[in-house]
């Protein structure tokens, strides 16, 4: 019904009173979130809880039954034509878990594959980025090399360098280390912190506690498909006076990675 | 890629290369040497076995370009979101995935005039044409089905992952899903063109002067039982190196995009 307004710029992604259902299961509940412009947001919380699914509405992945959804001045939640939803996805940026490189192309044209074919930018200049982007997730040597060839945590540094090559306004990160052996996770958060440093507008559904309270602006608690609390990182983690919270964040930034995994068994 | 996995192939494909291209053609030599009446004889056919056989050639690389072709079509169009797009292609491919090749030739050579007037020009509609359509539409339902069974091996992570990046469905199709399926469906793609490569002798039975029609031909015209055969050896034999170097090229074709 309204398009951006100067008053409301700094706010890039804004979600009000969402709810979705796949079918009889209720996966959102009445989500409330604003993001604004070149903050870094991680959305943490048990599984199952509707964390992906955000992500999935922010960029038209998913439709929501109800509830409206901004997103970088576009009504996400009043597109009607998989042509506009398109339209939007081009502009939002998503790493996904399992990576899903195309592993029928190199590294190098993995990258320029959409800007070229999708956006009809130019041939040598997307090359360019795409190397300058490898140089940045540290790849430059294995811009030949098939997905096949390159371990986990560099299929993931790829992807994330592919959708920067789309030069999108913001970057949703859907759960992209919980694939990862141990070994490789760094190495993909340092080129997510890198990232988020040079002022991308990120958000992140994670797992990495620790991670999540480095670079986060704001910390996002969701449970059942509600956003139980969200607060700057120190509210989250140290300061919060909802139990539930403190259990989850207690239970789990105990003793590093390892702690994550007997946690969740637990 | 273990040692005894790749050997045994290799192994296995120089026995069959020794069959067809040694021991057949060498049967007939001798057999022509010791009996050198028939050599004579067989040495008089050759050209026209041979002009059979181009025959044969033309109506399968024709057949299986036309039937590819379409096959590709349909078998996307198996898989179109819209029903009246989807069921006529899942029709004409349950039909005529199940039709024998020799009714359809039948078929189509006696539905097709074999004329066609055009403008007052009568354009003769010759007889391997029709060979070749029935053939193609019987290896454009197989290709559909193949087709169809490559796009929906590709995981549905592929898929999401175009959809993030802005790919319309067909852009998805052209530029991620259809080239990993080239490789997938290699291998089925070869036993359809070989299967029709040696369906085209069944052409013979319409009157299409082919291989088959030319051994048939040569025999009743020698009426000599050795001749017969040995003209139908000669027929095995140029059937082998018809078929095998489509095998041999695909099982290539797959290594290297197995290795790219």
């Amino acid at each position: 019904m309204m398009t951006a307004s100067p008053a409301t710029d700094a706010a890039i992604v804004k979600l009000e009173d969402v709810h979705l259902s796949f079918g009889q299961t209720q996966v959102l509940k009445g989500i409330d979130l604003t993001i604004n412009k070149g903050d870094a947001v991680s959305i943490i919380g048990p599984s199952g809880s509707g964390k992906s699914t955000i992500l999935r509405c922010i960029n038209a992945l998913v439709t929501p039954q109800s509830g409206k959804i901004t997103v970088a001045g576009t009504r996400v939640d009043q597109l009607t034509k998989e042509s506009e939803r398109i339209q939007l996805r081009k502009r939002v940026g998503i790493v996904f878990q399992q990576y899903n490189l195309f592993p029928h192309l190199t590294v190098l044209d993995n990258i320029v594959l959409a800007p070229t074919r999708i956006l009809g930018a130019d041939k040598t200049a997307t090359v360019k980025l795409a190397r300058e982007l490898l140089e940045k997730v540290r790849l430059s040597e294995k811009a030949d090399a098939y997905p096949g060839q390159l371990s986990g945590g560099q299929q993931q540094r790829v992807a994330i360098a592919r959708a920067l090559a789309m030069k999108p306004e913001l970057v949703l990160f859907d759960e992209v280390t919980s694939a990862l052996d141990p070994e490789t996770v760094g190495e993909v958060l340092w080129v997510i912190r890198d990232l988020i440093r040079d002022g991308m507008t990120s958000i992140l559904v994670t797992h990495e506690m620790r991670f999540a309270e480095e670079i986060s602006d704001t910390v996002v608690f969701t449970e059942n498909g509600r956003i139980v609390d969200h607060g700057s990182p120190q509210q989250i983690f140290h300061s919060t006076e909802n139990p539930r919270i403190r259990q989850f964040v207690g239970g789990l930034s105990g003793g590093g990675r390892g702690a994550v995994r007997d946690g969740e068994g637990i | 890629m273990s040692m005894a996995v790749t050997q045994t192939p290799k192994k296995s494909s120089r026995v069959l290369r020794y069959i067809g291209f040694v021991a057949m053609p060498l049967l007939v030599v001798v057999w022509s040497l010791i009996d050198l009446s028939l050599g004579k004889e067989l040495v008089e056919w050759i050209p026209y076995l041979a002009s059979g056989f181009s025959m044969n050639i033309l109506i399968t690389i024709c057949a299986v370009t036309l039937g590819t072709t379409a096959g590709v079509v349909l078998g996307l169009m198996q898989l179109a979101p819209f029903w009246f797009v989807r069921l006529p292609a899942q029709i004409y491919v349950q039909i005529f995935r199940n039709a024998p090749a020799l009714v359809l030739i039948f078929a189509t050579t006696y539905i097709f005039p074999f004329e066609i007037v055009m403008f007052g020009n009568y354009l003769p509609f010759p007889d391997w044409v029709k060979a070749v359509i029935g053939l193609a539409i019987l290896s454009s339902a197989y290709i559909a089905e193949i087709t169809r069974g490559a796009v929906l091996s590709i995981p549905t992570t592929q898929w999401e992952a175009t959809k993030g990046l802005g790919f319309s469905r067909l852009q998805a199709l052209r530029f991620v899903i259809l080239p990993q399926c080239v490789r997938r469906s290699l291998p089925p793609w070869m036993n359809v063109a070989s299967s029709m490569a040696m369906g085209t002798s069944l052409a013979s039975l319409v009157g299409v002067h082919e291989l088959m029609h030319a051994a048939t031909d040569a025999s009743t015209a020698v009426r000599r039982l050795d001749f017969t055969i040995i003209a139908y050896v000669v027929v095995m034999a140029a059937f082998f190196t018809l078929c095998y170097p489509i095998a041999r090229l695909t099982r290539r074709l797959e290594q290297r995009f197995n290795a790219g």
